[in-house]
């Protein structure tokens, strides 16, 4: 899923304060689940907005909603077309695509980000969520039996390990990021496939990537 | 041999072809435009060593760049090895550095992947690694030997135009200290396949540790297919050797080596002692073609290392050894 992470509170407030209506509006997906802009922290936030307004002797109207998904123009159902219309901003707490949709869909309204975007992750651990791909838009996991040093390796290195691997950790934080490449060895040992490991991996084709300009995909077969 | 029978024709290729013992030293260059300090390093290395690297932006910290200090170098005399890190510059960039370098007569490239710009002066900066520095390597040669381009473009300026290729002597970076240990040995074979005609270690100071991986090197039959140069950096003090051993990763120093430096009465001279004595012993070891010298802001102090390691005077002709 996308992980994201809300953005400082005095970032937030600087960004909305001057509106009188707003919105606040969470996603009921990735940024639920990951715990940064579902129903519960809009709630949260909301009151805060509230509480910093009343302090500053300001007066947002602050009204709180939640959709399954920001993403999808069929979650956008009346009651929520009503609540974003009738506010003069709205503060998505979805992701960046959220963001950009309700733009779309609202030419009028004027939408502020609540949340920093960060990567496609996984959760290690509740509070805990971690990078596993890059979205290059031509997987290549197949070649490292499932880890991938493209998204993993701080470098994206492909033909093994830089001269900072150290103690199956990374350089860059040996703290917290682990060696991508110690990852694939290891797996690579365990599956009893070392000898994967001397073949040659010529340059990326990063034409599938943001390299190539933005992206989309189009699927006749699945078109109306 | 004659020039045409080089894959470049540069000092270092035929001091390592004819058999000799190389010495390669390291340049850093300047953080400013300062031509002198780069003319005053090469001066102080020129008749001392048979090339020295230039490094290219050198734990990510903004530098003169390998090629334009590199061409200083060149011009007092002493042979640059380029570095390219892959850190900085596009497969675009790069090529035509390459072929910008060769036309200006750099005849010696190394490929290194670069610290990481976290640790630098331009944190915020974005990060490239559009190729890493296996496929560097794998690129110059193409570039070298096919003529053509990463894209397979031929090098010409147009179809019917002659094919100027650079004529370069392809260096990589070995770490036998870094993990995963099994895999080091490997990666030395991929950068070897890929077409490195030389390697440089990374500083050794666990001679132990370094004659296992050359063990490894030798059954594998690896030291036959690329000259390896041993990489040799005087340690300063008992304090500089516990600071590296406990922060920096990828160096590996026993114990025994700062007991030494600290029993010591003079710490510095110690650390060339044991410098000297190890280049003497790389020298006798099968396998090892040459030693780099590494004594980044301490170029002073080379010319004296390879006296008294006797590795001087440098060869100036190079008739095959047998
Ligand atoms: S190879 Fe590309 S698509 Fe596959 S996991 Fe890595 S970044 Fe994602
Ligand atoms: S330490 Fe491992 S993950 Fe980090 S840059 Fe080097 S190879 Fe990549």
């Amino acid at each position: 899923m996308i992980i994201a992470e809300q953005k400082p509170f005095k970032e937030i407030y600087e960004s909305v304060k001057d509106s009188e209506k707003l919105l606040v509006l969470g996603c009921g997906t990735c940024v639920t689940v990951c715990m940064a802009g579902g129903e519960k922290e809009v709630g949260v936030l909301a009151n805060q907005i509230r509480l910093a307004a009343g302090k500053d002797g300001g007066k947002i109207e602050v009204t709180e909603h939640t959709i399954t998904r920001q993403c999808d123009e069929e979650f956008f159902d009346e009651g929520a077309s009503e609540k974003i219309k009738e506010a003069d901003s709205v503060l998505s707490l979805g992701c960046g695509v959220g963001v950009q949709h309700i733009v779309q869909l609202y030419p009028d309204v004027v939408v502020r980000p609540g949340v920093n975007t960060q990567f496609y992750g996984a959760t290690l651990q509740q509070g805990i969520w971690t990078e596993r791909c890059a979205g290059c838009g031509e997987c290549v996991l197949e070649r490292f039996e499932g880890i991938c040093p493209i998204a993993r390796c701080s470098k994206s290195l492909m033909n093994g390990p830089c001269g900072g691997s150290s103690n199956g950790m990374c350089e860059v934080d040996p703290e917290n990021t682990e060696c991508a490449w110690q990852l694939i060895y290891d797996r690579m040992k365990r599956l009893n496939k070392l000898d994967k490991l001397m073949d040659y991996q010529p340059p990326k084709d990063w034409s599938h990537d943001r390299d190539g300009g933005p992206r989309s995909v189009s699927r006749e077969d699945v078109l109306f | 041999m004659s020039e045409e029978q080089y894959k470049s024709g540069s000092r270092l290729e035929q001091v390592l072809t004819s058999g000799n013992f190389a010495l390669t030293g390291e340049l850093g260059p300047p953080k400013s435009a300062d031509r002198e300090t780069v003319e005053k390093k090469a001066n102080l290395l020129k008749d001392s060593v048979d090339a020295a690297n230039i490094t290219d932006n050198q734990t990510a910290i903004v530098r003169m760049s390998s090629w334009g200090a590199g061409l200083i170098a060149k011009e007092c005399g002493l042979e640059p090895v380029m570095q390219i890190t892959t850190r900085d510059r596009n497969r675009l960039a790069i090529q035509s550095d390459v072929i910008g370098a060769a036309a200006m007569g750099i005849k010696n490239i190394l490929c290194i992947s670069g610290d990481h710009h976290s640790f630098g002066n331009h944190p915020t900066s974005r990060i490239v690694h559009d190729i890493d520095s296996v496929q560097l390597i794998a690129t110059l040669k193409k570039m070298r030997d096919e003529k053509k381009f990463e894209s397979g473009d031929e090098i010409r300026n147009t179809k019917k135009s002659e094919l100027i290729e650079p004529r370069i002597f392809i260096g990589a970076a070995a770490n036998p200290f870094a993990d995963p240990m099994e895999f080091r040995v490997v990666r030395l074979a991929k950068k070897i396949n890929a077409g490195a005609d030389f390697i440089q270690t990374q500083v050794i100071y666990d001679m132990e540790r370094f004659k296992k991986w050359m063990d490894e090197v030798r059954d594998q039959g690896l030291h036959e297919k690329t000259y390896i140069l041993a990489g040799i950096t005087p340690l300063k003090s008992a304090k500089m050797a516990q600071y590296m051993k406990e922060n920096v990763s990828g160096i590996a120093i026993p114990d025994h080596v700062v007991e030494r430096l600290s029993e010591a009465e003079d710490q510095k001279a110690e650390g060339i002692n044991i410098a000297v004595e190890q280049m003497q012993e790389l020298k006798n070891m099968e396998g090892i073609s040459g030693v780099h010298l590494m004594a980044i802001g301490a170029e002073k102090s080379v010319p004296g290392i390879a006296e008294q390691a006797g590795f001087l005077p440098r060869p100036t002709q190079y008739e095959k050894i047998s």
